[in-house]
This record gives C-alpha cells, structure tokens and sequence, in this order.
C-alpha cells in the first residue's frame, strides 16, 4: 500500500528530533506498543481489518472536492480540498483512533485514555470505545470545554468519562500532560490513544502512519482528475497529525511545494501565538524533542490561538525535522485570517471549515493570489466547523 | 566547603537503620524560606536532602508537587535561583542532590548546569523524564563535573533494562515503589519486597524507595529492605501548609530505627 515508505525515525528519531523522554514506569509501555504496532502493521490480517472499519466504519476514501469558487475568489487559481471533514464524527481524528483502538484490543487492555482539545479528538476515542466496547476516559482543559461544549456533549453520549483539566493554562497541553500522569498510574490496563504526532517514540510515527491514508488517497485521486501533481499541498500544524497525514505521500515529489500553516493567534509578534515551529527553539515538551514554545529558563509558554485544535506549544518532532532540511515550509495564519477564510469558505463553497484548516485555506489563498490562474493548489480540510459556531459567533462580525 | 559532606552513596546505605531522604521545592513558597526550610531539614536527621527545580509540566508529578512547583515558578524561580538555594544548603554538611525535568537543563546548557552544580557543591542529579537510552550527552557531563547520576527503576521496568539502569547509575539507585506518580498514599504496593530483591542483584549501590512514601508505618515495612526512603509530597505539603517539616522528619525517623 505504502508508496513510498517513510525513511524516518532511525531509533525513534527524525534527525535530532523525536526520542522517548518519559518516566521509566512508561518505558516498557512503549516499547511493548512500538513491537506492537510493527508486528501489526506487517500483518495482512490486521491491514485487512483496519481498511474495512476505514470503508465502512470512518467512510474513506473522502472525495477531492475541486473549490472552483473560491479558485475564482483568489484569481483564478485551482484549488482542491480533501475532504476530511467527511470522515464519521468530522475530522481525520478517527483515521488515528480506529487504528489504535484495533491495537488497544491485540495489547488486551480494555481502558483507553485520550487527551483532547478541540474535542475531536476526545470525540473520535469516545466512538471507537463505543464501537469496540473500550472504557474511555477524555482528559479536556476547562477553557477548552466552555468553547467546545458540544463535543463535550458528545462525548458523554457515546459513554465517555469527560475530566475536566483546571491546571495550567487549561487547555491542550494540560490536558495531555493529565492523560500522561493517568497513564503513569494505569499503564498495565490502559492503552493511551495520543491524538497527533507528538509524545514519545512510537507514537509520533504510528499516528502519521495511520493518517497517511489521507496523502495515499489524495495524491491518487489529484493525479487521476488532472494527470499531474499539484504545486503545492497546504495543511494546518497544531501537533501536526493531518499535516503530516496528507505530506508524507508527497515527500518523494521533489517538485511538490509542502506548507504547514501554524497558529498566529494575535500576531507571533504579540507573543500570543502557538506556531511553535515559526517562533519556537527545540525543547523537551510532552516526551519528545521537538520545537517548543518556552521561555529563556526551559518553562513552556501560554499559547493563544482562536482555535483549541491549535492551541498547543509543542509540534510533531517529524515536522521539526522536516523544517530544519527545508523540505516543509512553515508559515503562521492570525485568528483574524483565519476567521476570515472560515467565512469565505462557508459562503462560496457551502462547506463549514473547523477554524483549524480555515489557518489553511487562508494561506491558500494567499498563494493562490501569487500564483495567478495556472496554480494548483491542495489543502488539506481536516474538519468540518459546526463545533465553532460558537467561537465565530464570539467574535462577532469583524 | 563541603569536605566533611559524605559521598550519596556513603550516606545512603543502611546500616541497621533505614536512612531517610527528605525532599523539597526549591522556591516554594519563595526563595529565602525554601533556603531556611532546607537547612532545618539539613539538621533533622536525614541522610540527604532533594531539592526540586520547578518545572511548567511535571510529568511524574501529582497534585502536592505540581502546586509547590507552580508556586515557584511564580515567584521567578528557575535552574540559577535553584542553584543558589541549592548552595546556601549544601553549606550544612547534608548531601544534596537535584531533582529536575530535562527541558530546564537543556535551556540552561548541559555542561553549564553540571559545572555549576557540582560549583554550588551539590553531590548528584536525578532526571525523572530522563531514561538511559537518552541520558547522553547529559550524564556525560555530570559524569565530568563529578556528580552522581541517579537513574530511577520501577515496578514496570523489564529485567534487562534493569540491568542497564543499574549500571549506569551511581550515588544510589531511585526505586520507584508505586505504578504512578509522587502524591502520598495509605499502604505501600504489594510486591515491593520482591522489586527490592530483583533490583540488588544488579547492583552494589544504596537503593532508596520514593513514590507515595509519607508514615511511620512506611518507614517500617522498608527497613531491612530498602536502604533508604525518600519522603517528598509530605515534606512539600508541610512546608505549604506553614508547618514544621523537622517534626514530620522526628515522626518518620522513629519508624526508621
């Protein structure tokens, strides 16, 4: 299936990047979960079972949807989506959590935890426990729960424990390092179902192998529609899953133009932001090296960003690796352009964006605007925005 | 400044009694008591002194900790306010040994850190996010600047890596005796004895016990078993609540004899 196989991590690392920083207690956990997922990912069985709970249970492949309009809007550009706001609970999270609760079931534990921010995460752990018969327990900041109350809801239907996070900045980062101490305590029974390419050594590497379907099938499909690759490919970075998701097919393609779109939040500037990659330095956050937000003594920074699947300090040690040999580039969208594009979306395409790809197609369509009427453009939709609402609401009609 | 200081592994190996090893936030509640409520502990009977650098997300860490570290934090403590408390202690002949995540070490430079630290006369360093396999370069420059390296075992840890733990450690072996992180608990686990047996035959090092470990009762169940025991969120918690953590160490000392 792979096209081309991912040369990285070299023991668990990308470059410098990546490693497994971890208290030992959690030590023998991943290196039980990393023989695991290589057993399982060799094993024709498992791939079988996996591609059928995508097809029938996630809804893959998601279409290539061709954004004519807002081509048009930006000056003429092609603009393609990848619709992964049409997965089943609406957004690539469930590509990631299918597969890792398939693994939780080999391992033989039958409690699984997550961390979530924008709750999609947490949404898409609570489905797959309920579809697998899996006790799920979601780790959320309380500032994460007031602006995505509805997958709050959510979550609590499909028979998940919601605990609130009151540490800390209460959001993202708080959450994971709760579901970490959780772990600590329950490693033997519990499998935590991490929700990007973060934490240690496997995780960042089997996350992007169960979200490379997305490339896998987008590059397949851009070439089938036009015979040719795109110029560029532009996806959001909060941790990165999507990103890396839709990039890694593309790595080989020399002439592909990778762009990571990061949080501004206010402006990087301001120093309230979360685009780790364009205004961090390397750093040990959530057991990985990787780019961070801290400060001068080692202590990681409040972040800010409108949207909560954004709003982290740290990033996917890959993406690290992948900024540092030029190979992606990384840009940072203010909540403001965001925002905007989030409208523009809604209103030309009929199609709500999360405010985490809305950073995307911002800066898609900036580039569009560069490239004038010959550019190809595609972005990753990694979900759909009815869980913003409220959030867009807030900020009124500016 | 330190000459009659004993070396960590002198200090910590049980000899008939259960040594004890208190442990507390550098900077909390701010930087001048941390210091006097370090050298009172300095004097209380204790085998060695651990002294906590804060950091924004303590992973090992439960509630008790996690607040004394924030608390810190926002009194502007960081690795060279700690390194300055960690001075004025070491000062009073107890050994002292850092407790710190790495992110702090690696803003604050490896080999500056090590210098120093062994400079403000401190005897070893314990990582807790810190596992052999990605000790190096760090404990390369503890190693040079003459600090003790400490690696921790735990209940989970598989036989080989065990072996590899204990070999790379020096001054003592940390044994964490719970499944989880620091916060005081009732009983100690089950199947503790058995960690301890498995742990000495990889190593001729002192072992101490941390992790949960705050009464008497504790301190009577380790003796004969562990070397030493390391008292953490109860010295903490005292010491938040404006109390007298000399007292609690009496208390605890009497379960060690």
């Amino acid at each position: 299936m792979a096209r081309n196989a991912p040369t990285h991590p070299v023991d668990g690392r990308y470059g410098a990047y990546g490693g497994r920083y971890v208290p030992e207690t959690l030590m023998s956990a991943l290196q039980e979960l990393e023989d695991i997922w290589h057993e399982a990912k060799a094993d024709p069985q498992f791939q079988l079972e996996l591609a059928g709970h995508r097809h029938a249970f996630v809804g893959r492949p998601t279409p290539l949807y061709a954004a004519t309009r807002l081509g048009e809007h930006f000056g003429g550009a092609h603009i393609h989506l990848k619709r992964e706001d049409l997965c089943h609970t609406g957004a690539h999270k469930l590509n990631n959590a299918v597969g890792q609760a398939l693994l939780a079931l080999r391992m033989g534990k039958k409690r699984v935890i997550a961390e979530t921010g924008a709750g999609q995460h947490g949404v898409a752990a609570a489905t797959v426990s309920a579809r697998f018969g899996l006790e799920c327990t979601v780790y959320m900041g309380t500032e994460d729960m007031r602006r995505q109350s509805m997958n709050v809801r959510r979550m609590k239907l499909l028979g998940a424990e919601v605990v609130e996070v009151t540490s800390g900045t209460k959001t993202l980062k708080d959450a994971t390092s709760e579901a970490i101490r959780d772990w600590v305590t329950n490693v033997r029974t519990t499998h935590y179902i991490i929700g990007s390419v973060v934490g240690p050594h496997p995780y960042p590497e089997m996350v992007r192998d169960l979200q490379r379907v997305i490339g896998d099938e987008a590059r397949d499909q851009y070439l089938s529609v036009d015979g040719k690759l795109p110029d560029v490919v532009v996806a959001c970075v909060g941790g990165g899953s999507n990103a890396i998701g839709i990039f890694t097919a593309f790595l080989d393609d020399k002439d592909v133009m990778l762009v990571g779109v990061e949080a501004a939040g206010k402006g990087v500037k301001t120093g309230q932001h979360a685009a780790s990659l364009v205004g961090g330095r390397p750093g040990v956050l959530h057991g990985s090296y990787s780019y961070l937000l801290q400060d001068g003594d080692g202590q990681v920074l409040p972040t800010h960003s409108i949207s909560a699947g954004l709003d982290y300090p740290g990033v996917g040690p890959e993406h690290s690796f992948l900024r540092d040999i030029e190979r992606v580039e990384y840009v940072a969208v203010t909540d403001k352009d965001a925002l905007a594009a989030f409208k523009l979306c809604t209103r030309l395409e009929g199609i709500m964006p999360a405010l985490e790809p809305a950073h995307a197609l911002h800066h898609a369509g900036v580039m569009a605007r560069e490239m004038g009427p010959g550019g190809r453009i595609l972005v990753c939709l990694s979900g759909r925005g009815d869980k913003d609402m409220d959030s867009v609401e807030e900020q009124g009609d500016q | 400044m330190k000459t009659d200081t004993k070396s960590l592994e002198q200090a910590l190996r049980a000899t008939g009694d259960l040594k004890l090893v208190a442990y507390m936030m550098a900077g909390h509640p701010d930087k001048k008591r941390s210091i006097e409520a370090g050298k009172r502990l300095a004097g209380s009977g204790i085998a060695a002194l651990e002294i906590g650098i804060p950091f924004s997300d303590p992973l090992a860490d439960g509630p008790v900790i996690q607040r004394a570290g924030q608390i810190a934090l926002e009194h502007g403590m960081n690795v060279a306010g700690a390194l300055e408390v960690a001075a004025a202690i070491a000062t009073e002949g107890v050994p002292v040994v850092l407790m710190t995540y790495i992110n702090p070490v690696l803003a604050h430079d490896p080999r500056r850190f090590a210098a120093e630290a062994a400079q403000a006369g401190v005897a070893g360093v314990i990582v807790p996010d810190l596992p052999v396999e990605e000790s190096e370069p760090v404990a390369g420059w503890l190693r040079a600047a003459s600090l003790d390296t400490v690696f921790m075992v735990a209940p989970t840890t598989t036989e080989d890596r065990l072996a590899s733990i204990c070999e790379h450690s020096s001054g003592f072996v940390y044994c964490v005796t719970v499944t989880g992180i620091t916060g005081v608990r009732k009983d100690l686990p089950p199947g503790m004895k058995e960690l301890f047996g498995q742990v000495r035959r990889h190593t001729q090092l002192p072992i101490a016990a941390g992790f949960g470990i705050s009464r008497p009762e504790h301190m009577k169940a380790l003796r004969g078993v562990a070397d030493a025991a390391v008292v953490g969120s109860a010295v903490v918690d005292e010491i938040d609540r404006g109390g007298d953590p000399v007292a609690l160490i009496k208390e605890l000392l009497k379960g060690c004899r």
